[in-house]
């Protein structure tokens, strides 16, 4: 478009022209020994606006990448620097030195553990939407998770704080001459569900609403009941969209820190409550996430060792792309299976 | 689960007895339909289902207006009509699949093998009435899965593969589609051709050794050869089960239906056997239809 770029009244058929050098744009098939040219639609035939627009969105993307590559390169570096493997088995200890206080282990299993809770309350919740009945229940728990979509971390651990220091709860975390404490894994996982419900319910109904209705008849039409065909057909066949929902619920929970702040304690160790049996002791204990860790290892933090805080982070950034990775695979594997033409 | 009354006789045909069989086309009439009957006269019919001034009803819309139709082993019946016209409402109630869709209410009776449909459960009901739909559906895991997903218990996966291997293959064989998968039954089932996929449908459907096998227009998703394939499949089952098929395609239901209804706005306006109907047709209304004049 190097000359008449003014006239604003050409027509496409006239840019189309500038473009090709042809008539109209149409590039004739054979011209002489010249192989055919291909004749594509360039974006120079495009109003002003819409190059602009597009030029926005090309340098929008390109900074996203550029920002995402820097904090995992930066991560990565940094991580790899000071991440020493002890550091995953050991709990944190009280200390001057760097090596006296231990590493994050306790952090690290303590994510982990929410994650599998937090897996736990989301069966619960799936199961609730599939079998919603009756209807106007079905619906207001629909509402309900679309309003706590909105809802701040930090007002859910407070209204967690109020359901679980209440005593009827207080089986559920520690409990000292009748006062609760409510400050558990259980408390913790279980308000950190409800952070990351709406991703998992909404990213559910698309894949279980993707599947055709003759899809669900076809199981039906054979003699199955509604239970065996959820379980055999639509779970499995639903199953990218639940991992992807499950992905970003488990990222999202993996990131928060207000919730572990307020309802689990964020004590430097595990404290489990003595006398209960095994797994109940620690998860009615307060403990603490990689997220807190690497909070109290910065530089703001009462721990003060930036190495840690950034080798924690690294840990924290494997286990999301760890999370990616295995939703990719899924997805991967649905593909090879196929879907319906419609 | 058996609670049926003594198995209806088995009426041998003679070939003298015109009724169900195939007559000679009149010569009088026109024969409408470009089509060739290829297949031979029923051997035998056998009464399955036996519909009954069933009517049913999509709030006050009135889908399907009192229709009384038998439903033979041994043949196979063919549902023709305009689109809306309450074929496949009809052909939906037969397995008591039309219930899933909440607001619909049916009078009337439709009895298997002389027990009242209603009074059968659901699920065994739709073990014995089997239904293969427009769009080919297979469930999306292995060929192999996809009949064995019938052969077991609800959800369970406790039968092992190895029992149900000869279930799984004859299955398939009935269908015609062994000789063409049998060496990779592991792959997934959406990955066959449509018309493949169609079959293990229909295989699908075999598996839970039904009586009537129902057939919503088969063929239309799929090219004239695999519709041909099916067509010939359709006509060898009809000896094992009762075969009701819906169908737009006027050719197809006067190539292999034995008898044909047709409906109109929910009417069923005539039922007769496929060479009378399409030759010789008693009302002005099916003369119109299947002569092109509407539909």
């Amino acid at each position: 478009m190097a000359q008449s770029t003014g006239d604003q009244h050409s027509t496409v058929e006239q840019q189309a022209e500038l473009e090709t050098g042809f008539p109209g744009g149409v590039v004739p098939p054979e011209q002489g020994n010249q192989p055919p040219t291909k004749a594509v639609e360039g974006s120079s035939t495009w109003s002003l606006i819409d190059r602009i627009g597009l030029a926005f969105c090309w340098f929008l993307g390109l900074l996203f990448c550029a920002i995402a590559a820097a904090i995992v390169i930066y991560l990565l570096i940094q991580g790899i620097q000071y991440l020493k493997l002890d550091q995953l088995t050991t709990p944190a200890a009280s200390g001057f030195t760097e090596g006296e206080t231990g590493g994050f282990s306790d952090a690290f299993i303590g994510t982990l553990i929410l994650g599998v809770a937090v897996g736990l309350w989301h069966g619960l919740w799936v199961w609730l939407v599939e079998y919603g009945r009756p209807r106007p229940l079905a619906r207001m728990t629909e509402l309900t998770i679309e309003a706590i979509a909105g809802i701040p971390s930090i007002v859910l651990a407070l209204f967690g704080t109020v359901i679980f220091t209440s005593t009827a709860l207080g089986f559920l975390s520690r409990t000292s001459e009748g006062v609760v404490f409510g400050r558990s894994f259980f408390a913790a996982s279980s308000m950190l569900a409800l952070e990351a419900l709406p991703l998992v319910v909404a990213s559910t109904r698309e894949g279980l609403n993707a599947i055709p209705r003759h899809v669900r008849e076809a199981s039906y039409a054979v003699g199955k009941t509604k239970a065996a065909t959820t379980r055999r057909i639509l779970l499995p066949t639903a199953r990218p969209q639940i991992a992807t929902g499950g992905m970003l619920g488990l990222g999202r929970i993996i990131g928060d820190t207000a919730i572990i702040l307020v309802l689990l304690g964020a004590t430097q160790n595990f404290a489990p409550v003595e006398g209960a049996p095994f797994p109940l002791d620690y998860l009615r204990g307060a403990g603490t996430s990689l997220t807190n860790f690497v909070y109290e290892a910065s530089p703001t933090g009462n721990l003060n060792q930036p190495e840690k805080a950034y080798a924690a982070a690294f840990v924290l950034l494997m286990l999301v792309l760890a999370l990616n990775a295995g939703t990719d695979l899924v997805h991967r594997r649905a593909k090879r299976v196929g879907t319906w033409s419609h | 689960m058996e609670s049926l009354s003594a198995p209806p006789p088995i009426r041998r045909l003679d070939p003298q007895d015109p009724t169900p069989a195939q007559e000679a086309a009149p010569a009088t009439g026109t024969n409408f339909v470009a089509a060739k009957r290829s297949i031979a006269a029923p051997q035998f019919s056998i009464r399955r289902m036996e519909v009954d001034k069933v009517s049913i009803h999509y709030g006050a819309k009135e889908a399907v207006k009192s229709v009384s139709l038998p439903i033979r082993q041994g043949e196979v019946l063919s549902l023709i009509g305009p689109s809306g016209c309450g074929k496949t409402t009809l052909l939906r109630s037969l397995n008591r699949l039309t219930e899933l869709t909440a607001a619909a209410k049916l009078t009337g009776s439709i009895r298997l093998d002389d027990v009242d449909i209603r009074l059968i459960e659901p699920t065994l009901l739709r073990r014995r009435v089997t239904m293969v739909f427009q769009q080919p559906n297979p469930f999306p895991m292995s060929i192999f899965d996809n009949i064995a997903y019938v052969l077991r218990e609800q959800g369970s996966r406790r039968v092992k593969k190895k029992p149900l291997e000869p279930q799984v293959h004859s299955a398939l064989q009935r269908a015609g589609l062994f000789e063409e998968v049998k060496d990779n039954l592991k792959h997934p089932a959406l990955r066959l051709s449509g018309g493949q996929q169609q079959r293990l449908c229909i295989a699908r459907a075999l598996a839970a050794e039904p009586e009537v096998l129902l057939l919503d227009e088969p063929c239309s998703a799929l090219d004239p050869q695999s519709t041909a394939v099916i067509e010939d499949l359709i006509v060898k089952l009809r000896d094992d089960v009762a075969v009701v098929i819906v169908t737009h395609n006027l050719q197809q239901a006067y190539r292999i239906a034995d008898h044909v209804a047709f409906m109109y706005l929910g009417d069923l306006v005539e039922y007769n056997s496929a060479t009378r109907l399409f030759n010789s047709p008693t009302q002005e209304r099916t003369r119109e239809y299947v002569s092109g004049a509407f539909g």
